[in-house]
């Protein structure tokens, strides 16, 4: 990316901070990043005139038109299958899943070929491709509707993967993953949509560069627990935080931003000031990315961990029909069941 | 081709000029392909069997390097290079081309070295070349019909940078994708056919029924014929006999030139696999030798040579095409004997275009791991 590329988005951007919610933040980033390059468009179903079924291409359709908003036969393979052939001809799409559970007709067009082109062709051929998904659970939705499905993408070289959890992240991280020269996985936290926050304006808020969506930050600082999450997760592990605090326990939230790569030094420096370690996903436990960070932790924190990292996460079952989903989501007070057994030790 | 033309193909036999034994086929029902092939001159023609007969001296002498274990594997490509040839002369400077993996005639043709191929199946690279300076030739595609995709994208890209449809068809750009039999049945053969038909995209899906997907015959991937299938889907189609390259040209020329304009085409070229799938294969456990013999006496490259013999061409200039081929093949063994291995580092350079603290973290740590046994080795 030039400096001048910089300046022409830092020109687009807000002036001053706005409050609006992540919906409308991912949806201001589209627009600008549209604005900025022309090679930017965006394939999806029903991202046209409706807007996307959560409406985060809302009006962008009448602004770009059919050639830059592409609604797209609904078949997922072919849509990231031929956004990676336009992205060889220099255009940089922008991907729209649906929901979590409609990835998989995609799967092999991402991890076999989106996330291997590049070494493939010797770094000659670049691929700035972006796939949003809304994902995780917290909507009472039918099956297939709220997963988690983040380990099956961080776990694939070539990719990264990247959730925001506020509206401020939902639109600088946004605007970064356009920019990326790399495939980027958008996890976008579906039941915080409409949760409202401040955007700021550039440079003050946006960490320069492609690398900036790729640190994780200290959401609330803390002195004896340290909780790690990311997305919808990082509100669950807030709350816990408040509730810790009125009985007496500090606890240090990391909202860990990227899944790939992981940015350890926040995180490992956390540990080390706190010795205990929690980490939360909706996602099942096993095998996972809160599985890497406890192993990672326990490499590079080993001396001062007072309690070993504990996970919570959902459970290593197919995510359960609505009613039981409060069940199956950790909440705050699974949270703090970790928080008291790791105090325990 | 118009949609009338189309009907007038769903014939029982596919669109043919050259009769086996090199006789042309002069019918009311193949003069608009005679009109077409008559572009090419009788030295187009030359040049075209001097095509195929490198490409068949190729093959057989990656084939030995294969059984003296220089190579981990080779795909053969013998038996089809009357539908390649065909569809490569067919094929403009401008166009761009989406192979499968047995495209070795497309690949020479577009300037990509015999070593370049011969690199991917000894193990040094993944991709084999720089499509970007392999005019408009992108690399191969290993897992089947993935590049229907590819190809329909970059063929949706042509048309939103308004680089056809302008009528000049020397300079209105288009997409060439291969594929075969058995990649016809996979969902990415379908979705690349649903969108270039959705977005009028300037592709031609060339697809070689060779009649075996491995051991799988090709009565088993279809009820109907694969052409009629394209139909279905709204795409212009034809089928021709893939083993006479005059038709194979033809049928291409003027399906790409409608594909240039806006109508994505479709060719089933009827073809064999006169050899195995791959050096790991053995088709004596699933076909009868009476079958492989049937189609030995429709060889393309026969074929071609006895119309050029017709033309008035000489022995001396066709077995000097084969001295010519004879001598690629040994110094392609030659410079294949005498190349290098892969570096380390290949492994990390070049998973992600800007840096990624993982990878180069892992680089360093090999460097140093293999830097302990210093001076050991």
């Amino acid at each position: 990316m030039t400096s001048d590329t910089q300046a022409e988005q830092v020109q687009a951007a807000p002036a001053a901070s706005v409050t609006m919610p992540i919906a409308k933040a991912l949806n201001a980033a589209l627009r600008e990043a549209m604005r900025a390059d022309d090679r930017v468009l965006l394939m999806g179903e029903d991202i046209g005139p409706l807007g996307g079924v959560f409406r985060i291409t809302d009006g962008l359709h009448a602004e770009f038109g059919e050639h830059r908003v592409l609604d797209t036969p609904l078949a997922e393979s072919g849509i990231i299958g031929t956004a990676i052939g336009l992205a060889m001809r220099g255009y940089r799409p922008v991907i729209e899943i649906q929901f979590d559970g409609f990835v998989y007709p995609g799967f092999d067009q991402i991890v076999s070929q989106l996330a291997k082109m590049t070494a493939r062709h010797r770094g000659r051929v670049s691929m700035p491709i972006v796939i949003r998904i809304p994902y995780g659970g917290h909507i009472g939705a039918v099956e297939h509707h709220q997963e988690s499905p983040e380990a099956y993408f961080a776990h694939t070289a070539g990719l990264r993967v990247v959730s925001p959890s506020t509206a401020n992240d939902a639109h600088w991280m946004l605007r970064q993953a356009i920019e990326s020269d790399d495939p980027v996985i958008f996890l976008e936290p579906k039941s915080k949509y409409w949760s409202k926050g401040e955007v700021l304006p550039a440079p003050a808020a946006r960490l320069q560069g492609v690398s900036g969506m790729h640190r994780a930050v200290v959401a609330k600082p803390g002195s004896d627990v340290t909780l790690i999450g990311h997305g919808a997760m990082v509100h669950v592990l807030l709350q816990a935080a408040l509730i810790a605090e009125g009985e007496g326990t500090s606890c240090e939230v990391v909202d860990l931003r990227s899944l790939s790569p992981i940015d350890w030094a926040p995180l490992v420096e956390s540990a080390q000031r706190t010795g205990r370690v929690i980490v939360a996903q909706e996602a099942p436990g096993h095998v996972s990315v809160g599985s890497e960070i406890a192993a990672t932790i326990a490499e590079r924190a080993f001396y001062s961990l007072e309690a070993p990292v504990l996970r919570v996460s959902g459970f290593d079952t197919p995510f359960p029909p609505a009613q039981l989903e409060d069940i199956y989501l950790p909440d705050a007070d699974r949270v703090l069941d970790a928080v008291d057994r790791s105090l325990a030790y | 081709m118009t949609r009338a033309d189309a009907r007038a193909d769903e014939a029982t036999e596919p669109i043919r000029l050259l009769d086996p034994d090199g006789s042309l086929v002069e019918s009311d029902a193949n003069a608009e392909w005679r009109e077409l092939a008559a572009q090419l001159s009788t030295d187009d023609r030359l040049a075209m069997h001097g095509e195929m007969l490198r490409t068949r001296r190729f093959d057989i002498e990656a084939g030995h390097l294969q059984r003296q274990g220089k190579l981990g594997l080779w795909v053969p490509s013998i038996g089809q290079e009357g539908a390649q040839v065909g569809a490569a002369w067919a094929s403009r400077e401008q166009d761009t081309i989406f192979p499968s993996y047995r495209e070795h005639l497309i690949a020479l043709h577009r300037g990509v070295d015999m070593l370049q191929i011969i690199d991917i199946f000894r193990g040094a690279v993944h991709g084999g070349w720089d499509p970007l300076e392999t005019r408009g030739m992108r690399i191969y595609s290993l897992v089947i019909a993935t590049h229907a995709l590819h190809s329909t994208g970059y063929a949706m890209g042509i048309r939103l940078d308004r680089a056809c449809g302008t009528g000049d068809a020397s300079r209105d750009e288009a997409v060439m994708a291969f594929y075969g039999d058995g990649a016809a049945s996979q969902g990415d053969a379908s979705e690349g056919l649903v969108f270039a038909a959705s977005y009028d995209a300037p592709i031609v899906f060339f697809v070689q029924n060779n009649k075996w997907a491995i051991s799988v015959p090709s009565t088993r991937q279809s009820r109907t014929p694969l052409h009629e299938r394209a139909r279905g889907f709204g795409l212009d189609a034809a089928w021709v006999d893939g083993n006479d390259p005059l038709a194979s040209f033809a049928v291409t020329r003027r399906m790409l030139d409608a594909a240039r304009q806006g109508r994505p085409g479709y060719v089933e070229a009827d073809t064999y696999r006169m050899g195995a799938h791959t050096t790991s294969d053995d088709p004596t456990r699933y076909r009868p030798s009476e079958e492989e013999e049937a189609w030995r006496r429709r060889d393309p490259i026969a074929r071609l040579a006895a119309h050029l013999r017709e033309l008035g061409v000489d022995d001396a200039a066709l077995a000097a095409q084969d001295a010519e081929a004879t001598d690629l093949a040994a110094d392609m063994r030659r410079r294949t004997l005498a190349a290098g291995t892969a570096a380390s580092d290949d492994i990390f350079d070049h998973v992600y275009s800007e840096p990624h603290p993982l990878v180069l973290e892992q680089k360093r740590a090999l460097a140093e791991f293999e830097a302990g046994f210093g001076g050991e080795s």
